[in-house]
């Protein structure tokens, strides 16, 4: 414990600065993987243990598209596109068969396709790990606000996460599609006596948290190592920040994101050797406190 | 009464036929015996994260026994290797280990795993008296702790405190010269992370003492996100940092300090970057890291390293890795050893291997010896240098004095209790 650091940090804007942002980015990368679990999770009732696999597929697929195209805007696009396809095929072929079933058996096939996807990355890419490289426009000094650093890619990266959540956030409660989407998370056989293709809607919904996750991957692709596997800690953290903001609430992967972020952030700072125990520290209060998470919602 | 001759072939005759008969069958039998393949088995790591490694020492391995096969083979027996992936799990390169000599018939073990697998694999060896050949554990304690010596286990690999007794000692020239005193580090958090830190610094601050330690970072094994680590290290304003991250864990974390311009504020020694492991995969390696080396085809500056290091990659399309140099070594040493030997048994290698001095590429003076007290590899090339982004990616090692670390690792023995 090195609590005289964390006050010296908090006394001193240059730190704060740093520190914030620091945790804003592992925050905002978080949500993006998170939200898209919680959103499938909200309309399907699902709880897909194969998210993780979607943030690799799209860190592998923009370095692919990186290394063909050399257009950045390319492989993002890639990562977002490509994890779509692939999440609207996985939830048609696959996870639509498992939707009445007992937990248990989709919990089985959710973890046969993170072992599948694991090897179809090894087979495709190879098992050694690889990097895409920081584009040559971000590869530029850090920004000095206010004395604390921070680098240009991260602001991008910040930036991309709060567009997807604020298009997310109002789509769902601003237009006729999050509508029809939020309805059918209610009353599926309701919305289905109406006319609507409801299979269509859990696509497009599993469609949409793949590109969520996806997109996370390829902005992650430029700072973090490729590896087949690389999803499974971001999933792991990805589940306390659903558990911490509430299984189904966006606002709350937000929340539950950006609280994850800063407390690693200056965590490290304070409780160096327990920064990872302090997550789950806070979760267990949070499970204490209020059982549903932050913004969760009692069941009926 | 007389005894009257049942029709057929007499007893005599019988037995003259099954022993003319066994006479027949049996001396080929014998001479196929005398001059059939030898089974080596090897458990390493083929999946997972270390994957990589694994292959590359597999690939090294098949590399030398094709030339010991067409060489003749080990004492006249071809080798065939049995190699079994262990998912880098102990508990699984033991059964593994166990299953390769009591089910496949492997009359040796190479054992390709990282250190928590090898004491498993060791004990296996322990236990059914098959020689053992370490490949790829660096933890010194595996024959420096005689606790653990037995005679017919080996380790043909570098060691931590090797490593550490060079690079404390090249860091602590550079400390002084620039008047680094304020360090950080950075390693992740198991036990090789904190003990080869540990000795790092040990052996720093005995040569520069006015070195201070002023931030230390223990990132989680496999961690993706060093966000947090890097902006610890740039508030604490160290003059240097050292790490030992290897792999992808080192690759990110370069990633993410780089847009930080954290290179570009304190001089970084990282032990692992000298691998090409790492060296190919970083896109934008900044110029001037310090490290150790771990395998490049430039040290040591031998044509003979240099031609080693073309043929895996011509064979492999890739650059061999640590474990690849230390897996070829170890079969190197059998090929010796069954020729003094004249024997391929594990017990009569196993006497041969003890103090064996052999020609090799990767030693410091084209030689590297098995020592005998504690049956571990010494004489390797080992140095340290700085990176450039492209090849030959450490342009200039600074070779370690054996001498120094023979004498630095007898005191750091005795200080354990070892000796």
């Amino acid at each position: 414990m090195d609590l005289d650091a964390l006050a010296g940090c908090l006394s001193s804007s240059a730190c704060l600065v740093t520190q914030t942002t620091s945790g804003l980015i592992i925050g905002m990368l978080l949500f993006l993987v998170a939200v898209g679990l919680t959103l499938i999770f909200g309309v399907l009732k699902v709880v897909n243990f194969s998210h993780g696999a979607f943030y690799m597929f799209g860190a592998y697929f923009a370095m692919t598209a990186y290394q063909l195209t050399g257009s950045f805007a390319l492989a993002m696009l890639a990562g977002a596109a490509g994890t779509a396809i692939l999440g609207l095929i996985f939830e048609r072929v696959f996870m639509s068969r498992v939707y009445g079933a007992d937990v248990l058996m989709q919990l089985l096939v959710c973890y046969a396709f993170v072992l599948i996807f694991d090897d179809v990355v090894r087979i495709i890419w190879g098992p050694e790990f690889k990097s895409m490289g920081m584009p040559s426009a971000f590869q530029v000094m850090p920004l000095f606000i206010a004395g604390g650093v921070v680098p240009p890619y991260y602001l991008l990266l910040i930036g991309v996460a709060l567009v997807a959540a604020i298009v997310l956030g109002a789509g769902l409660s601003r237009t006729r599609i999050g509508k029809v989407i939020r309805a059918a998370a209610h009353n599926p056989g309701m919305v289905s006596a109406l006319g609507i293709n409801t299979g269509l809607i859990y696509g497009g919904v599993f469609a949409l948290g793949g590109m969520l996750a996806g997109l996370a991957g390829a902005l992650a692709a430029p700072v973090r190592s490729l590896t087949p596997g690389m999803g499974f800690s971001v999933l792991i953290e990805s589940f306390i920040v659903t558990v911490i903001g509430g299984m189904g609430s966006i606002l709350g992967a937000l929340i539950g994101a950006l609280l994850l972020g800063l407390i690693r952030s200056f965590g490290s700072l304070g409780f160096p050797l327990f920064t990872e125990g302090l997550m789950y520290l806070f979760m267990v209060i949070v499970l204490v406190s209020k059982p549903t998470g932050l913004f969760g919602k009692e069941a009926a | 009464m007389t005894r009257t001759r049942t029709p057929g072939i007499s007893r005599r005759s019988t037995l003259a036929l099954m022993g003319a008969g066994a006479m027949t069958f049996t001396a080929p039998w014998v001479a196929r015996a005398q001059a059939k393949t030898i089974k080596i088995g090897m458990p390493t790591i083929l999946s997972g994260r270390v994957a990589q490694l694994g292959t590359s020492s597999r690939n090294a391995v098949m590399l030398e026994v094709e030339k010991v096969n067409a060489a003749g083979g080990l004492a006249g027996r071809q080798i065939e290797m049995v190699v079994r992936d262990s998912k880098g799990q102990p508990q699984e390169a033991a059964r593994v280990a166990r299953e390769l000599v009591n089910t496949d018939g492997c009359e040796l073990l190479l054992d390709g795993e990282a250190s928590s697998g090898s004491f498993a694999v060791h004990e296996v060896a322990r236990d059914l008296g098959v020689l053992c050949i370490h490949t790829c554990s660096e933890a010194s304690s595996l024959t420096a702790d005689p606790k653990q010596h037995i005679p017919n286990a080996f380790r043909c690999v570098r060691q931590g405190i090797h490593d550490s007794i060079v690079g404390g000692s090249y860091a602590a020239a550079i400390s002084k010269a620039k008047g680094l005193k304020k360090w950080a580090t950075c390693s992740p958090d198991y036990a090789y992370g904190r003990d080869t830190t540990g000795e790092f610094t040990l052996y720093l601050k005995r040569f520069a003492p006015d070195v201070e330690i002023i931030s230390e970072s223990w990132p989680k094994l496999f961690q993706p996100d060093y966000t947090e680590v890097v902006t610890k290290i740039l508030q604490a304003k160290p003059q240097a940092l050292y790490s030992c991250l290897w792999g992808g864990d080192l690759t990110s974390y370069i990633d993410q300090a780089n847009i930080y311009a954290m290179f570009g504020q304190m001089e970084v020694f990282a032990v692992n970057m000298a691998d090409y492991t790492a060296l190919t995969v970083v896109k934008n390696l900044p110029k001037g890291i310090h490290s150790g080396n771990r395998y490049i085809k430039t040290f040591p500056t031998t044509p003979e390293n240099a031609a080693w290091g073309d043929a895996y990659k011509a064979k492999y399309n890739e650059y061999p890795t640590n474990w690849s140099w230390q897996n070829a070594t170890a079969v190197m040493f059998l090929a010796e050893a069954a020729k003094k030997a004249n024997s391929a048994d594990g017990k009569k290698l196993a006497e041969v291997l003890k103090g064996l001095t052999i020609k090799c590429p990767f030693g410091a003076d084209g030689t590297v010896t098995m020592r005998g007290d504690d049956h571990t590899l010494v004489g390797y090339a080992i140095g340290w240098g700085t990176t450039i982004p492209q090849e030959p990616y450490v342009p200039e090692v600074k070779a370690g004095d054996w001498k120094t670390i023979f004498e630095l690792e007898a005191e750091w023995k005795k200080s354990k209790g070892y000796t």
